[in-house]
């Protein structure tokens, strides 16, 4: 029965405003309580406090949507009036738990970390925000740390430019690869190399994934996708190689290890692979790119790279994460769910031929939508943590949100005035960083689409942009040498 | 003479020290060829060092510069003063009307080397027709005009419906369907005709190739420009104008 205050039908009064039945329902089309009849003048914070009295749990904040698509800012009554819905029926209303807390943008550089002495070429945060490590073309990996913005330690072992690094879920390790296809293993605390150099590669690393903390607690299995074409599963704890994947036949451009035990793996040669990881055999091509396929993201990237680190417990000195395997396990995977939820994990790839392609790469081999808008190729995309967004940023000097589940455009984010090489978002998935080959950095504010911060500096092209899993800092690396931090 | 005596004296001291440890023998023997195994090995390091500075060597420690993150690398960067220019210059382009092309100045074949003439009449005195001696393209709905009155003759023989089509950055060449003949360069009589030779540009349909404009379209037919003679290889191959 619909519970009103004033009768059960949407009368028209003559002297206030307009009724309307609303109905709660969450993302998955769930229920929620009995449909409401609300005035049409009713604002987002009362519909709030509606809804969170509803649902009987501690009060979140929640953003509404109208027909799944229109958002509901300011008051009800706009989003009717433009959609033009009718007022007789009862309004299905779904409504989106945001992020607890909220991550405040980045304003100024609060130092510039000297030391390489070439380029630096990747930058990344360890998952609790605790190190961060970068990797340059002197071939060197310096670690540095945050408290006192100085360096900690320079990891010499390379022989050529470090293209790419990546740490463990636990943070206890971090994996490079080098220009000369090797890969070494380096312990954040001391800065030595741990266990061999592993080789096996014939040419230069593109990527590297570890596997996700909820499958293996011990960060033993690495993933390294080479322009030989082959992918490489390492044992880190022996030292060697445990798989070769073979298929694709030009460079491999992108691995990543989803949290099923799937690899996904995209390719210069048009297409995008699946493969079970447990015995190396590959379960599907994805065929549709016209050209190279530059970059893949999942939309669970950003749990699986925290792993049991909760962004939301954050505090201002990050700390290691503490706990036995199990425990750590245990968080990882609870984790993974609530943000996997019942939908199976999606792939977004990015290509040359200017589209990305949304597959549901566990069930499909045909793609759910094709976003074409891009007038330049796409260099990356990265789905936001809450995985209802989708961020690419392409060599047309702008950045497009797209809609995380369907597709969708969204919008178009426009500054730069070149290339937009990476992308970052913050952990409550409400900013946006962006580096680009005009040497700024450009934070945006997804909900109004505009502009939030421009953050000059760099002397010049910005090669490689991070933001910390807690939200404190960003960090970005360039051609000029210089390795920028930026705070509040 | 002093100096020539000296100089003699010199040049015999190889072959006396050759003839010393040739013959001797015993305990004597063993400690002198020590000693000039040890003088042998520092002759030989000198002379390495010698020749090596002569040579240039790879210089392997060093690593290149210009590091750039893997996913510039297979990619070719443009200096920033070219860009610049090359931005004017497209500009001028465009409002002079010419476009870039991968053959831009090609053979022009004059008339008597396409079209071959064909004598008819009762005393094959009538010279008005003419044969294509070049591959051509001729549309889906085509019908010939009745025998009498063609002027143009096109054998089936060279005609031909598909060209090799070459991506030129992805390196890949694809069968493609051809839609029709764009331009020849040698003459519009050519173009209109469908005549196809070296240089003539194409439209091919490129459906299969699974391109997509902004707006989500799928583009089904492109340009591409002949690149062999096909009346002696057999075959169209092209290069597509990205």
């Amino acid at each position: 029965q619909a519970s009103s205050v004033s009768g059960p039908e949407a009368d028209m009064s003559s002297e206030d405003v307009e009724r309307l039945l609303i109905q709660f329902q969450d993302e998955n089309g769930e229920i929620l309580g009995s449909p409401f009849d609300v005035p049409l003048d009713i604002t987002q914070d009362k519909l709030q406090l509606v809804c969170n009295a509803l649902l009987q749990k501690e009060p979140v904040p929640l953003a509404f949507f109208v027909q799944g698509e229109m958002e509901v800012v300011s008051s009800l009554g706009t989003c009717v009036k433009a959609l033009g819905v009718e007022t007789e029926q009862v309004l299905p209303v779904v409504y989106q738990p945001q992020a607890l807390f909220r991550v405040r943008a980045v304003t100024r550089c609060t130092s510039t970390l000297q030391g390489h002495t070439e380029a630096v070429i990747s930058v990344a945060f360890s998952p609790t925000g605790k190190y961060l490590a970068s990797g340059s073309g002197d071939t060197t990996v310096r670690f540095w740390d945050l408290t006192t913005e100085t360096p900690h330690h320079t990891s010499r072992g390379h022989t050529h430019w470090v293209l790419s690094i990546a740490w463990s879920p636990d943070g206890k390790k971090l994996a490079s690869g080098c220009k000369n296809s090797q890969i070494c293993l380096w312990d954040p605390v001391t800065g030595a190399q741990i266990g061999r150099t592993l080789t096996g590669h014939t040419k230069w690393i593109t990527w590297l994934c570890w596997e996700p903390l909820h499958l293996n607690p011990e960060c033993r299995y690495l993933a390294s996708s080479s322009k030989d074409g082959s992918i490489r599963i390492w044992d880190t704890v022996l030292g060697r190689c445990e798989k070769i994947l073979t298929g694709h036949t030009q460079s491999v451009t992108c691995v990543k290890w989803g949290g099923d035990g799937l690899l996904y793996t995209s390719s210069q040669d048009r297409t995008v692979k699946v493969w079970r990881a447990k015995d190396g055999v590959q379960c599907r091509t994805l065929q549709g790119h016209a050209h190279w396929v530059n970059t893949l993201a999942l939309s669970t990237d950003h749990v699986l790279r925290t792993g049991a680190f909760e962004p939301a417990n954050a505090t201002v000195n990050p700390q290691d994460l503490t706990g036995s395997l199990e425990e750590l396990k245990e968080k990882a995977l609870e984790r993974y769910n609530k943000v996997r939820g019942s939908a199976p994990e999606r792939l977004v790839s990015g290509s040359d031929d200017f589209t990305l392609f949304l597959w549901n790469p566990a069930q499909d081999k045909k793609p759910l939508a094709r976003m074409t808008g891009h007038s330049a190729l796409v260099n990356e995309v990265l789905f936001s943590p809450d995985t209802r967004l989708l961020a690419s940023a392409s060599f047309d000097k702008s950045v497009k949100i797209w809609d995380g589940r369907t597709g969708k455009y969204l919008m178009s984010l426009r500054g730069h005035v070149a290339s937009v090489y990476q992308i970052a978002w913050s952990a409550d998935s409400r900013l946006l960083v962006s580096g680009s080959s005009d040497s700024t950095l450009k934070v945006w504010d997804i909900k109004s689409g505009k502009l939030n911060m421009d953050l000059p500096g760099h002397a010049d092209e910005v090669y490689a942009v991070d933001w910390s899993p807690d939200g404190q800092r960003v960090a970005s690396g360039g051609k000029d040498k210089c390795l920028r931090i930026w705070r509040r | 003479d002093h100096h020539e005596r000296k100089r003699k004296k010199e040049s015999r001291e190889a072959h006396e020290r050759s003839h010393k440890a040739k013959k001797m023998i015993g305990l004597k023997a063993k400690l002198y060829h020590k000693q000039r195994h040890a003088e042998k090995i520092q002759m030989k390091k000198t002379i390495k060092m010698h020749e090596q500075r002569k040579t240039k060597q790879k210089n392997d420690d060093k690593t290149p510069e210009g590091a750039v993150p893997a996913y510039l690398l297979d990619r070719e960067g443009q200096s920033r003063a070219k860009v610049l220019s090359n931005m004017i210059k497209q500009k001028r382009k465009e409002k002079a009307g010419k476009w870039e092309v991968p053959l831009p100045k090609v053979r022009a074949q004059g008339e008597t080397e396409v079209l071959k003439v064909i004598r008819t009449g009762k005393r094959q005195k009538k010279a008005w027709k003419r044969m294509v001696t070049k591959v051509c393209f001729v549309g889906d709905g085509f019908t010939r005009k009745p025998p009498k009155y063609e002027r143009f003759i096109r054998p089936t023989g060279l005609r031909f419906k598909k060209a090799h089509v070459t991506h030129p950055e992805l390196k890949a060449t694809f069968c493609l369907p051809i839609l029709g003949v764009k331009k020849n360069p040698s003459s519009p009589l050519y173009t209109s005709l469908g005549v196809i030779t070296k240089g003539t540009v194409i439209e091919v349909n490129v459906s299969e190739l699974g391109l997509v404009t902004q707006g989500g379209k799928v583009i089904w037919g492109k340009y591409a420009q002949v690149t062999n003679n096909p009346e002696n290889d057999g075959c169209i191959n092209a290069v597509l104008l990205v």
